[in-house]
């Protein structure tokens, strides 16, 4: 059985918390524990090995950056950035998202099982995003590739400037950001929304969700489109 | 950057630790703003009486000139409690006509305060240093508001340090930048009769708020109008004798959470201000949403 390192951050720097789990002062264990975050800024950054990673309360700005294939759970709200710029892995929120969630994100899952504030997903890279409440404003900004999954409602701006990300949304839309448009659900599609939800360990019903993606009008420069810009 | 804290009490037996919850919050903040620090204290509501707080850059100033003067011009009593760089007069007359006289008459002085329940305090430093100076863990009261600066605007002085307070007993702290402050403190100034003590783009924004306040609209209403009025971002965090509240942009750029239980309301910049409140693990914590008024109290 695997053994178990418990991290009380009221008595470890953060920089020495990331050492030991980023595994460079040569340790074994495959799971910590990380009791009293009380806030702090980027826990849990840089990871890169197979490990599983519970943090017992809200964490502070960045917090999971950066992960490559670590399993880190969140058992509070996180600040700004969690999971920027993931590569693989699996970060999950228990609580509330705040802004930019997952910005960046190359791949990985990352489930926000509360609300998500603005900016979620922005310039997401290929990461897949599940938040099982609502997103704030502006989310999937210019995001590239990768899949959004929203199962409540997004604030206004949602997908603006979009490229080639997915997004699917189960509640109401505000106004839409230029060139994101709702796109016909295929077979495909639901069967991939299936997939997320499943990863994500979330039961709901794929047949009230939309798609929506980039209507491809702004990749060119046209000076029709010069109010959108 | 800045940070900003504010902590509003709901449970009366809480008064006498009010310095104690409030110390670690600011002090938490030093790192958003290691320029200068402030703090507003509302507490010992005089009713009747005004308090009015000033503040000199001069080393050991003797306020005792200041009270010989008023009296000899007022010909009444005054009371003064003097901390560190700071004194607070206690006065039983309009807090305008002394405003007037000692602005006229005293140079090296700057009025930081005016308000039957408001003090404030602030310096150039790491909040450290100012919460030791002011002694600020001894402190009791019903609610404080506190700002840690990194200087945008204008410059590192104890005059351009936040709270500021241009009506009575209102204070307000604010992270972030205004950009139509200029045209709104020549307006506010000539038109309306509000008074500015420095260039400060936040200083207008409690200005603007005093103005509203005086026409007769709620803290509420007052800020409702803002949203429209004042272009630029900003969380700001506002007090009143009674009441506490918080408005972010519509935007959103700069952060804030509250937090509350059901003896207080706390909020802060970051999450990390709040997480030694008692009871923290029970409270609510939720980041306020863009352009939406939150408010507490009267």
């Amino acid at each position: 059985m695997d053994q178990i390192k418990e991290i009380d951050l009221n008595n470890t720097e953060v920089k020495e918390l990331n050492k030991t789990l980023q595994k460079r002062d040569g340790n074994n264990f495959n799971h910590f524990d990380i009791i009293n975050p009380m806030g702090a800024h980027a826990i849990a950054t840089g990871l890169d090995t197979d490990i599983e990673v519970k943090i017992n309360g809200h964490v502070g700005y960045y917090c999971a950056g950066m992960n490559q294939n670590s399993h880190i759970t969140i058992y509070g709200n996180a600040g700004v950035g969690v999971a920027e710029n993931m590569m693989s892995g699996k970060v999950i929120v228990k609580g509330d998202a705040s802004q930019s969630a997952g910005a960046t994100g190359h791949g990985g899952l990352l489930v926000i099982e509360g609300n998500a504030s603005a900016r979620c997903g922005i310039s997401m890279k290929g990461i897949d995003i599940v938040v099982k409440g609502s997103v704030g404003h502006n989310s999937a900004f210019m995001a590239q590739s990768g899949n959004l999954v929203i199962c409540g409602d997004a604030e206004d701006g949602l997908g603006d400037s979009i490229y080639e990300t997915t997004i699917f949304i189960k509640g109401n839309l505000g106004n839409l950001g230029s060139d994101c448009v709702e796109k016909e659900m295929r077979k495909e599609h639901v069967e991939r929304l299936e997939k997320l939800l499943k990863s994500a360990n979330i039961n709901d019903d794929t047949s009230k969700f939309r798609r929506l993606g980039s209507a491809r009008k702004l990749y060119n420069f046209d000076v029709k489109n010069l109010d959108n810009y | 950057m800045c940070g900003i804290v504010g902590i509003y009490l709901k449970n009366k037996e809480l008064y006498s630790q009010l310095g104690k919850l409030f110390s670690p919050m600011l002090r938490e903040m030093g790192d958003r703003g290691p320029d200068s620090s402030g703090f507003a204290i509302y507490r010992n509501n005089l009713n009747k009486n005004f308090k009015v707080t000033l503040h000199s850059s001069i080393e050991n100033f003797d306020f005792s000139e200041i009270e010989k003067s008023i009296f000899n011009h007022f010909k009444l009593n005054i009371n003064v409690s003097r901390v560190s760089s700071h004194a607070t007069f206690e006065i039983s007359f309009n807090p305008s006509e002394l405003r007037n006289f000692l602005t006229a008459e005293f140079k090296e002085i700057n009025i930081t305060s005016i308000g039957q329940s408001l003090e404030i305090f602030k310096e150039v430093g790491m909040p450290d240093d100012v919460l030791d100076q002011f002694q600020v863990e001894e402190m009791s009261g019903t609610h404080m508001i506190g700002h840690t600066r990194m200087a945008t605007e204008s410059a590192v002085t104890t005059q351009g340090a936040h709270p500021f307070n241009t009506g009575e007993d209102l204070c307000l702290v604010h992270n972030g930048s205004l950009s139509n402050h200029n045209e709104f403190r020549k307006w506010l100034s000539k038109e309306k009769g509000i008074v500015f003590q420095t260039e400060n783009d936040s200083e207008v924004a409690a200005g603007y708020l005093s103005y509203k306040m005086e026409e007769g609209l709620s803290l509420k209403e007052a800020l409702e109008d803002a949203l429209d009025d004042l272009d630029g971002f900003y969380t700001f965090a506002v007090g009143t004798k009674n009441g506490f509240a918080v408005l972010r942009d519509r935007i959103a750029c700069k952060p804030a959470v509250i937090a509350e239980t059901e003896d207080w309301v706390g909020m802060a910049s970051e999450f990390r201000a709040l997480s030694r409140l008692p009871d923290i693990s029970n409270a609510d914590v939720w980041e306020p949403s863009p352009g939406k008024i939150y408010s507490w109290g009267g």
